[in-house]
C-alpha cells in the first residue's frame, strides 16, 4: 500500500494543495483561519478556568492558560482532520467512480491540509510562547515521537471513518456529535491530574494521553508518563493498522457503493 | 510478447434497487460466508443481475478495437473494470502498459480553481508527472482554445469550455493503452475535427485504443476490429464491415419482437364502443392462388380476404387498410372509397377482397391494419391489429434493403 501511495505522491500533494487553496481562496480571512479556531478555543478555556477559579477560590495561573494553548492546537488538528476525512470519499464522488488511483490519497490529502493549518498555528504559538519566555528544555526531544503517534492515530481513524461513511452515510453525524463533545472528555481545558481518581479513565482516550504527554514536555518540562505514552503509541499503531486494512479491503467496492 | 489487454472469462454482477433492505439482506450472506468459508460467487440473490456474462477478448499492442452495442450491454462496465475502478465478480484481466481512460474527462475539476490550476490537478489525477504537465502546458491550452480564460476559475466556464479543457488535458496524457468512452462528442465542428485528428495521431503512434461509441461511422473509420456486446455477452467479433450490419440487424429484430409483443398483448387495441357495430370475423392473407399464408417471398403478390358482419345498419362505411412496418413506418394506406368499393348501407355478413398485387415490400415483418370508419371518416367502428405477415428473401443472394424494392435500371 505504501509503495503505491508513494508512486502517486504527486497526486497526493496536488490534492493537498487543492484542499488548502480551496480553504483560503475566497476566504476573507485567509491564513488567519488557521489560528481562528485555536484562538477561540483558548478563549473558551480561559473562561472555564476563570469559572473554576471563582468556585475553587484559586487563581487563574498563567501556566494553566499556556497548557490550554499548547493542547488546543493538536486537538484542533485531530478534530478537523477527522471531520474532513469522513467526507473525503463521499465528497469526491466523481474521483472515486471515474478514475483509478489509490483512494487512500483522498483522506490523506485532507489530513495533510489540516497538518498545514496545524503548522501555521504552531508557528504563531511558538512566537507567542517565546515572547512569554516559556523557555525550552531537553524534554522537547520527546516532541517528534508524540506527534508521530498522534499522526498515526489520526490517519488510522480517518481512513476507517472515511470508508465507513461511504457505506453508512450516518457515520458523519455520529462522528460530529462525538467530536463536538469530545473536548469535554479529553483533558484539553484541564489537566488529567485535576480529576484525581478518574485520571486513568481520561487517559484511556489515547488522544488524552498524547495531549498530556505534550503538556508534560512543553509546559511542565518533565518526562511524559511512560506507561501512558507507550499505551498511546500502541493504540496509535493498532488504529493505523485497522484503518488501513479496512480501507484497503473495501476499496474495490467503493465505486459501486458510493 | 504479451498482449496489451487480456480479458478472461469475466463476470460482473450488480444489484438493482436500493443498497439496503436493512440487515435482512446482509445477514444471510454473512451467515453463508461464515458457514461455508467462501462466498458463492455465481449465486444471484434477489435483485442482482449479471452485467457481464463470461466475456473474454484480447487486444494486441497497437490495435484499435471498438466496442459497440445497445444501451445496457455492458460496454461502460468493461471500461470501468479495465481502469480498475471496479473489480470483476469472477474472471481475470491484465493490462500491460500505462493506462489512461477518457471516461469522464472533467471528473477531477474543482470549480473554485482556475483553468491553469485544474490542468495541473487533472493532469496529475490522470497520471502525468508535474514536469510532464509543465512541458505540455502550452500545447494543452492551445488545443482547448481557452488561452484567454486559463486563469479564470472554472466555475465561470460554460459547459462547452469545461468539456474542451477536460478533453484537452486527457488527450495529452500519452499512455500506452487508451480507453475512450463516448467523450468525443464535445465542442463545435472545429473542435471535433481537432479531436478526431488527435485520435488519429495517437492511433498512428502505436497506442492501443479501446473505443466505446454509438457513433458507428467513427468506429468504422478508426477501428480495425469491433466487438459487439449485447446484454453482457459478446455477440460478434470481427472487422467493422461485418459486425456493424450484424448489430443493425440485431436491433431491427429486437424491435420486431417488441412490436409483435405489444400488439399481441393488446397495447395497440383501441376500445371504441362497448357495443360493436361491426366485427371482422376473418382475415385471410394470400399470395396468388394459394391462400392462408403469412410468409411471402419478396416480389410475390399479396392479397387479403376480409369477412365481416355488421350488427347495426351502417351508412356508407369506409374500410381502411394500412400496411405498417415493424418499426412503425407506414408503408402505404388505402381505403375502400378511393378503391371504388361503396357500401350504401351495410347490414349482416359480407366479404371484401383486397388485392395488393406486387407490392415489392422489402424483407421484414409487417402489420396489415384493418379498420372500418363512418362515412365522414371521423370515428372508427373497429380497428384490427392482428394480421402480421412476413416478407423474406430466400432466393436472391444479395442483401435487399429498404421499405420498397422498386425495379431500378442503371445504364452507362
Amino acid at each position: 500500500m505504501f509503495t503505491e501511495i508513494l508512486k502517486y505522491r504527486d497526486l497526493l500533494f496536488m490534492l493537498t494543495f487543492r484542499d488548502i487553496r480551496i480553504r483560503y481562496k475566497q476566504a476573507a480571512m485567509g491564513f488567519l483561519w488557521a489560528i481562528f479556531m485555536p484562538m477561540v478555543a483558548v478563549a473558551a478555556g480561559v473562561l472555564i478556568k476563570k469559572a473554576m477559579a471563582v468556585v475553587s477560590g484559586k487563581y487563574v495561573d498563567l501556566l494553566g492558560i499556556v497548557s490550554i494553548s499548547v493542547k488546543v492546537l493538536p486537538w484542533t488538528f485531530f478534530i478537523s482532520s477527522i471531520r474532513f476525512c469522513v467526507q473525503s470519499l463521499v465528497g469526491n464522488r466523481e474521483l472515486v467512480t471515474k478514475i483509478y488511483f489509490p483512494k487512500e490519497v483522498l483522506p490523506l490529502a485532507s489530513i495533510l491540509a489540516c497538518l498545514f493549518d496545524f503548522a501555521v498555528s504552531v508557528v504563531v504559538l511558538t512566537l507567542i510562547l517565546t515572547f512569554f519566555k516559556l523557555g525550552t528544555s531537553v524534554y522537547l526531544l520527546w516532541l517528534p515521537v508524540i506527534l508521530i503517534f498522534l499522526f498515526m492515530f489520526t490517519v488510522g481513524l480517518g481512513l476507517l471513518l472515511a470508508a465507513a461513511n461511504l457505506f453508512f452515510r450516518d457515520v458523519k453525524y455520529v462522528v460530529e456529535v462525538i467530536l463536538m463533545f469530545g473536548i469535554f472528555f479529553t483533558p484539553v481545558f484541564y489537566n488529567a491530574s485535576a480529576f484525581g481518581n478518574w485520571r486513568n479513565l481520561l487517559l484511556i482516550n489515547p488522544i488524552g494521553s498524547l495531549l498530556e504527554a505534550l503538556n508534560s514536555v512543553i509546559v511542565l518540562k518533565v518526562h511524559p508518563d511512560f506507561f501512558w505514552l507507550i499505551y498511546a503509541g500502541l493504540t496509535s499503531v493498532i488504529m493505523l493498522y485497522i484503518g488501513a486494512s479496512v480501507f484497503r479491503k473495501t476499496q474495490p467496492i467503493f465505486a459501486e457503493n458510493i | 510478447m504479451s498482449r496489451a489487454i487480456e480479458f478472461n472469462h469475466v463476470w460482473k454482477k450488480f444489484r438493482r434497487g436500493e443498497k439496503f433492505n436493512a440487515i435482512r439482506d446482509a445477514v444471510p450472506n454473512m451467515v453463508r460466508r461464515v458457514l461455508r468459508r467462501e462466498v458463492v460467487r455465481t449465486h444471484l440473490e434477489n435483485r442482482e443481475f449479471w452485467a457481464l456474462n463470461d466475456v473474454s477478448f484480447n487486444v494486441e499492442h497497437g490495435e484499435v478495437v471498438g466496442i459497440i452495442g445497445p444501451n445496457g450491454a455492458g460496454k461502460s462496465t468493461i471500461l470501468k473494470l479495465l481502469s480498475k475502478i471496479m473489480e470483476p465478480t469472477q474472471g481475470t484481466m491484465a493490462i500491460n502498459g500505462r493506462l489512461s481512460a477518457l471516461i469522464e474527462v472533467t471528473a477531477g475539476f474543482h470549480p473554485e480553481l482556475t483553468g491553469r490550476e485544474n490542468v495541473y490537478l487533472n493532469g496529475t489525477i490522470l497520471g502525468m508527472k508535474r514536469q510532464e504537465i509543465d512541458s505540455k502546458f502550452d500545447e494543452i491550452v492551445e488545443f482547448s482554445g481557452l488561452k484567454e480564460f486559463i486563469d479564470t476559475p472554472v466555475k465561470r466556464y460554460s459547459s462547452g469550455m469545461f468539456s474542451r479543457l477536460g478533453f484537452s488535458v486527457a488527450a495529452h496524457v500519452n499512455p500506452d493503452v487508451l480507453l475512450v468512452d463516448e467523450v468525443l462528442a464535445v465542442g463545435d465542428i472545429a473542435f471535433q475535427s481537432k479531436c478526431a485528428q488527435k485520435m488519429r495521431e495517437l492511433l498512428n503512434s502505436g497506442v492501443t485504443i479501446v473505443l466505446v461509441s454509438h457513433n458507428l461511422t467513427l468506429i468504422q473509420s478508426l477501428c480495425k476490429r469491433t466487438i459487439l456486446l449485447n446484454k453482457g455477452q459478446v455477440m460478434k467479433e470481427g472487422p467493422p464491415q461485418e459486425v456493424i450490419p450484424f448489430y443493425e440487424d440485431l436491433i431491427y429484430r429486437q424491435k420486431e419482437e417488441e412490436f409483435r409483443h405489444k400488439v399481441e398483448s393488446g397495447a395497440y387495441q383501441v376500445k371504441i364502443q362497448t357495443q360493436e357495430a361491426i366485427s371482422i370475423n376473418k382475415v385471410t392473407l394470400s399470395t396468388g392462388s394459394s391462400s392462408g399464408q403469412n410468409t411471402y417471398e419478396v416480389f410475390a403478390p399479396i392479397s387479403l380476404d376480409i369477412e365481416f358482419e355488421a350488427y347495426q345498419t351502417l351508412d356508407d362505411p369506409v374500410f381502411l387498410l394500412d400496411i405498417v412496418r415493424a418499426d412503425g413506418v407506414l408503408c402505404c394506406a388505402s381505403n375502400s372509397r378511393t378503391g371504388g368499393v361503396k357500401f350504401e348501407t351495410l347490414k349482416g355478413k359480407d366479404a371484401l377482397h383486397i388485392d395488393l398485387s406486387q407490392m415489392n415490400l422489402g424483407p421484414g415483418i409487417y402489420l396489415a391494419k384493418i379498420s372500418v370508419w363512418d362515412k365522414d371518416m371521423l370515428h372508427p367502428y373497429i380497428i384490427r391489429n392482428k394480421d402480421f405477415f412476413k416478407v423474406v428473401n430466400t432466393k436472391a443472394d444479395q442483401r435487399l434493403k429498404g421499405i420498397f424494392l422498386p425495379t431500378i435500371t442503371w445504364s452507362a
